[in-house]
């Protein structure tokens, strides 16, 4: 036992619990918009989900003999839940909030070996269980409505039929118009509106809706150096250029860039998801290859695939490569070429 | 001048306006020196003097042993007490052979010679008077200087770098001495270029001490010495990381600065070779910072190499407050140390009494992989990588992916967010790697030891048994003789 | 179809069967080169700690995969890396660590001179004459522990090697936590 202290004997005032803060602290604009775009099924969809959370890693992590504190201090499984219930459709019931949760938690992060172990984002792994296994939950989808407190602990809590506001989102009415052989002229309109679709007055998940906002809050992440520009622009490059380049090949089948960009969980995967720091590569060329294969996978899965929004499966994918993308992305140390080998001395 | 990039670094709070206007005023002279015989990389130096032997001050009390080493002098004048362990300014807190002189008060000085004018001097002599005085780099590697300059000159230099980075937060002694004694380190500059026939001298300062860059530009008025203020940012103060961004270029991995026709010298050393060099005057003091949140009046003290560090934090009132953490150097590489009876070494750029605020110590928590350590080395390294290998004894691992070329500047630990040791990883690994190496080559040499004396054995065997065989045959051969003797003795009386 | 499928699965078994016992008759290795190589990391001082005969049963041990490649104390965690790179396996330094590295020391008040521990010595670390008090090489000294055997005055004892500014190293942190 060494009782000295090994330098540096400063350190930057950072901390994971600090980390995650801002995290959130940049998530809660978009959801502040979900609150109040869906109403309270939406708050009692969160709550449910962040309360799923944190009481199932508080059990497993003491099963497994550990100090539950800090566990939940760093705010990690707090995270995921709500990344998650900004990805489910905000009339959703309770029980898909606590499954999902539980889920991404316990199966998608604490059977790893807990926080940092994990090798696919626990987020979107139980997102994809949700929607593979409960698909009719999964995709039943509103139009922005905002009901009472009590008839939204109906909604929540007793799954009243919703029939009265159901409606598609973009992603998903595009693609049950083509299986009708309609085409995107026709499907778009009265479906596609830019300047709300900025701000998110659409239909979808939760979270996902507004764009400006969860632009603002990955800007900020970058601004406070959580996370850098490589993914998050990267991905939405790899929507953007297949979209542009097939738009303007056959415009009546293949979406513009734009529709892509404000449609679906891109924005939210592009800023919260992709930019997750234990799924993706940890260089910056690793995570611009990997953030622009996400992209691509997005939008091949959108664009052939047979769900409407492919954001999960491609980050699922992407996360899978992300031990070789670290294996082929090194740095350059200094003094070394790209290879390794010693610089040759000259004068 | 154009300015290339580094690659990562960090920004710590530089924490120097703490001590930066305080002049360097000189201790007063302290009743009991530990002069350690091993303030230098390389063997420790020999002892010359004997215990109740009387010196002067400057007077040559150990003398360098072998190729790498440096020679050791009396700070002050007085009696040799004791030549023996003392605690070493060494995180282990193992002795080291030290000598103990007790001052006679005086403080007289032994002869010395005056140079009139040094540069006419023959580069050989130059780096011999930096030799003789004992002189190592004051940046803290402290490798012999005149060394340094014999290689370099044997294998040629373009460049001459004077690091006046000073990146360490808290410290201020090379700003100190750049703004009070610019000229004198101007002129040193001048012989150490002189020493390796080198045709560019930039000095490289960072832009967050502009009164130091304009003392300094001022004193290297009309001459060659270019002062080049660079961007504040750490590590730029290390020896690699001034090159690049002095000079674009790169030191090769496992080489010298040489290799690439440059040469790296502190300021701070530049002034003690025109010390040794115009006056003789070997290495016996050095400007250390007495700084930290705990200290009641940082300064900036000229010390005698050997005084105990409780008397450099006694002299401005001590503490405010008990500190956190004691350290030796700056808050970034430094080392902590619990006894204050420590003496001041060559190396000993400062005394830090930290808080616990300004450590900023926490529990490490899992890694994320959020690679921010990644961003942060200045290498080009995977800090997050090499010591999830070293975690799980995989050395090897940590081998091949770089820990050779980690300059241990702690950048990363300083960034991690979950506050994981990193350096200390890489610090044990390379100690655990050195130390199985030693071992690896202990049991080579042991084996050839044991095949000797197997050998040897077998040898004594052989020998012994043809001994024997001849023995035997010979007393045959002799009871054969007697027994014909005694047929023919039959024969002839037959 | 389904006899096609059974001919040409049946020619394919016969076929490779053949070509392996072709290939082991003719590129058959004679004896087993590990062994030889393994005892070439080996110390070679034959002290018989591990608990073979010499570091040749040791080696054969080693290959046939009955002794641990912790098995050479003297050899310490320098020999157990080797070993493990040779044999393509995971070295578990856990337990080699704890000992920590050994010497023999001569406590030179008790020490009669019998010479003893010096014949036994297998690297010749030990110098000394008759009568005359003996010192060991701590550079040759394996630890292996005869020298201790055989002294009449338990005066030569092994210690574990004194940490100088020289051998220090900083320990391994977070090491109480689980990987």
């Amino acid at each position: 036992m060494n009782p000295i202290a090994h330098s540096p004997h400063a350190h930057a005032p950072v901390s994971i619990g600090k980390v995650m803060g801002t995290v959130l602290l940049a998530l809660t604009p978009a959801t502040l918009f979900g609150f109040w775009l869906y109403g309270w099924p939406a708050v009692n969809l969160w709550a449910v989900a962040l309360i799923a959370a944190i009481l199932g890693e508080a059990f497993v992590v003491r099963m497994q003999g550990r100090k539950v504190r800090p566990v939940l201090m760093d705010g990690s499984g707090i995270l995921t839940a709500w990344l998650l219930v900004l990805s489910l459709p905000p009339y959703a019931p309770w029980w898909i909030a606590v499954l999902g949760s539980l889920f991404a938690v316990i199966i998608g992060k604490q059977v790893f070996g807990g926080l940092g172990q994990n090798v696919f984002n626990p987020a979107m792994a139980a997102r994809v269980m949700l929607l593979i296994s409960f698909p009719l939950e999964m995709t039943t989808w509103v139009a922005p409505a905002t009901p009472g407190f009590m008839e939204s602990l109906r909604i929540t809590f007793f799954s009243q039929p919703i029939d009265g506001m159901a409606s598609a989102s973009l992603l998903g009415h595009v693609k049950t118009e083509f299986t009708r052989g309609i085409g995107l002229d026709q499907a778009l309109t009265g479906y596609y509106a830019p300047l709300d679709m900025l701000w998110g007055s659409r239909t979808g998940s939760l979270g996902e809706t507004a764009a400006v906002l969860l632009l603002i809050g990955g800007l900020f992440l970058i601004a406070r150096r959580i996370i850098t520009w490589h993914a998050p622009f990267a991905m939405l490059l790899g929507v953007a250029v297949p979209a542009l380049l097939f738009n303007a090949i056959d415009g009546n089948h293949y979406a513009g860039p734009m529709v892509h960009l404000l449609s679906g969980g891109l924005m939210l995967g592009a800023f919260f998801i992709v930019t997750d720091p234990v799924t993706s590569p940890n260089t910056a060329l690793g995570q611009f290859i990997f953030g622009l294969s996400c992209g691509l996978l997005t939008w091949i899965v959108r664009t052939w695939g047979g769900y409407p929004e492919g954001v999960a499966f491609a980050v699922l994918l992407m996360n899978a490569a992300t031990p070789i993308i670290d294996q082929y992305v090194k740095p350059r140390i200094y003094g070394r070429d790209r290879k390794g080998a010693a610089l040759t001395a000259n004068k | 001048m154009k300015l290339f990039d580094l690659k990562g670094g960090v920004h710590p709070e530089g924490k120097k306006d703490l001590s930066a206007e305080r002049h360097i005023r000189a201790l007063p002279l302290p009743k009991k020196l530990y002069v350690p015989l091993q303030q230098h990389i390389g063997a420790p130096a020999t002892p010359i003097v004997n215990v109740g032997n009387k010196v002067l001050k400057g007077q040559l009390i150990a003398t360098a042993q072998g190729a790498v080493s440096s020679s050791i002098h009396a700070p002050t004048s007085g009696t040799i007490t004791a030549l023996g362990d003392h605690v070493a300014p060494h995180p282990s807190g193992l002795p080291v052979p030290t000598i103990t002189l007790e001052s006679d008060g005086e403080d007289r000085w032994f002869m010395t010679r005056i140079v009139d004018d040094p540069l006419a001097l023959a580069p050989e002599e130059v780096a011999a008077c930096v030799a003789a005085a004992g002189i190592v780099g004051l940046g803290g590697a402290t490798f012999p200087s005149a060394l340094k300059l014999n290689l370099s000159r044997s294998s040629g230099v373009q460049t001459l770098i004077m690091n006046g980075g000073e990146c360490e937060p808290y410290l201020t002694c090379d700003d100190r001495i750049m703004r009070e004694r610019a000229v004198e380190i101007v002129e040193g500059i001048r012989l150490i270029a002189h020493a390796v026939a080198a045709k560019e001298i930039l000095v490289g300062i960072e832009d967050n001490k502009p009164e130091a860059i304009a003392a300094m530009q001022e004193a290297a008025q009309g001459t060659t010495v270019k002062v080049v203020a660079m961007p504040s940012m750490y590590p730029m103060g290390s020896e690699k990381q001034i090159i690049q961004v002095l000079t674009g270029n790169e030191v090769p991995a496992g080489g010298r600065p040489a290799d690439i026709g440059v040469l790296v010298h502190n300021v701070a050393t530049a002034f003690a070779v025109q010390q040794a060099v115009r006056y003789g005057k070997p290495l016996i003091s050095r400007i250390v910072t007495i700084s930290g949140g705990a200290i009641l009046q940082p300064c900036n003290l000229e010390v005698l190499i050997g005084t105990p560090l409780q008397e450099l934090i006694d002299f401005n009132g001590g503490y405010t407050q008990p500190a956190a953490r004691l350290v030796l150097g700056g808050p970034m590489m430094g080392q902590q140390f619990t006894n204050t009876n420590v003496p001041v070494v060559k190396g000993t750029s400062g005394v830090l009494a930290l808080l616990a605020s300004e450590i900023g110590h926490a529990e490490a928590s899992p890694c994320i992989r959020c690679s921010t350590c990644v961003r942060a080395c200045p290498v080009g390294l995977l800090p997050l990588e090499m010591a999830a290998h070293i975690r799980t004894a995989d050395l090897t691992g940590a081998v091949a992916l770089g820990l050779k070329d980690c300059i241990a500047c702690g950048s990363c630990s300083y960034v991690c967010p979950a506050h994981i040791p990193l350096v200390h990883f890489f610090n044990y690994a390379k100690g655990d790697l050195a130390a199985q190496e030693r071992s690896k080559l202990k049991q080579e040499a042991t084996k050839k030891l044991a095949e000797a004396r197997n050998e040897r054995l077998a040898r004594i065997e052989r020998e012994r048994a043809e001994a024997a065989a001849k023995r035997k045959a010979a007393r045959e051969a002799k009871e054969r003789a007697a027994k014909e003797a005694a047929a023919k003795a039959a024969e002839e009386a037959v | 179809m389904l006899f096609a499928a059974v001919v040409s699965l049946t020619i394919l078994g016969t076929v490779f069967g053949l070509l392996l016992g072709v290939a082991a008759r003719y590129l058959k290795v004679e004896g087993n080169p590990l062994v030889a190589e393994l005892e070439q990391l080996l110390p070679g001082s034959q002290c018989g700690q591990c608990g073979f005969p010499g570091c040749t049963g040791a080696a054969q041990a080693l290959a046939d995969g009955s002794a641990p490649v912790t098995l050479c104390p003297p050899g310490g965690r320098a020999v157990v890396q080797l070993l493990a790179d040779k044999l393509g396996i995971e070295a578990d330094l856990s337990g080699v660590e704890e000992k920590g590295p050994m010497i023999a020391e001569v406590k030179e008040e008790i020490c009669i001179g019998c010479t003893r521990c010096f014949k036994v010595c297998p690297t010749d670390a030990i110098m000394g004459a008759a009568q005359q008090i003996h010192v060991v090489f701590r550079e040759a000294c394996t630890a292996c522990g005869k020298c201790e055997e055989v002294c009449p005055t338990e005066s030569i004892k092994l210690q574990a090697v004194p940490v100088t500014l020289q051998s220090w190293y900083w320990n391994k942190p977070m090491a109480g936590e689980a990987v």
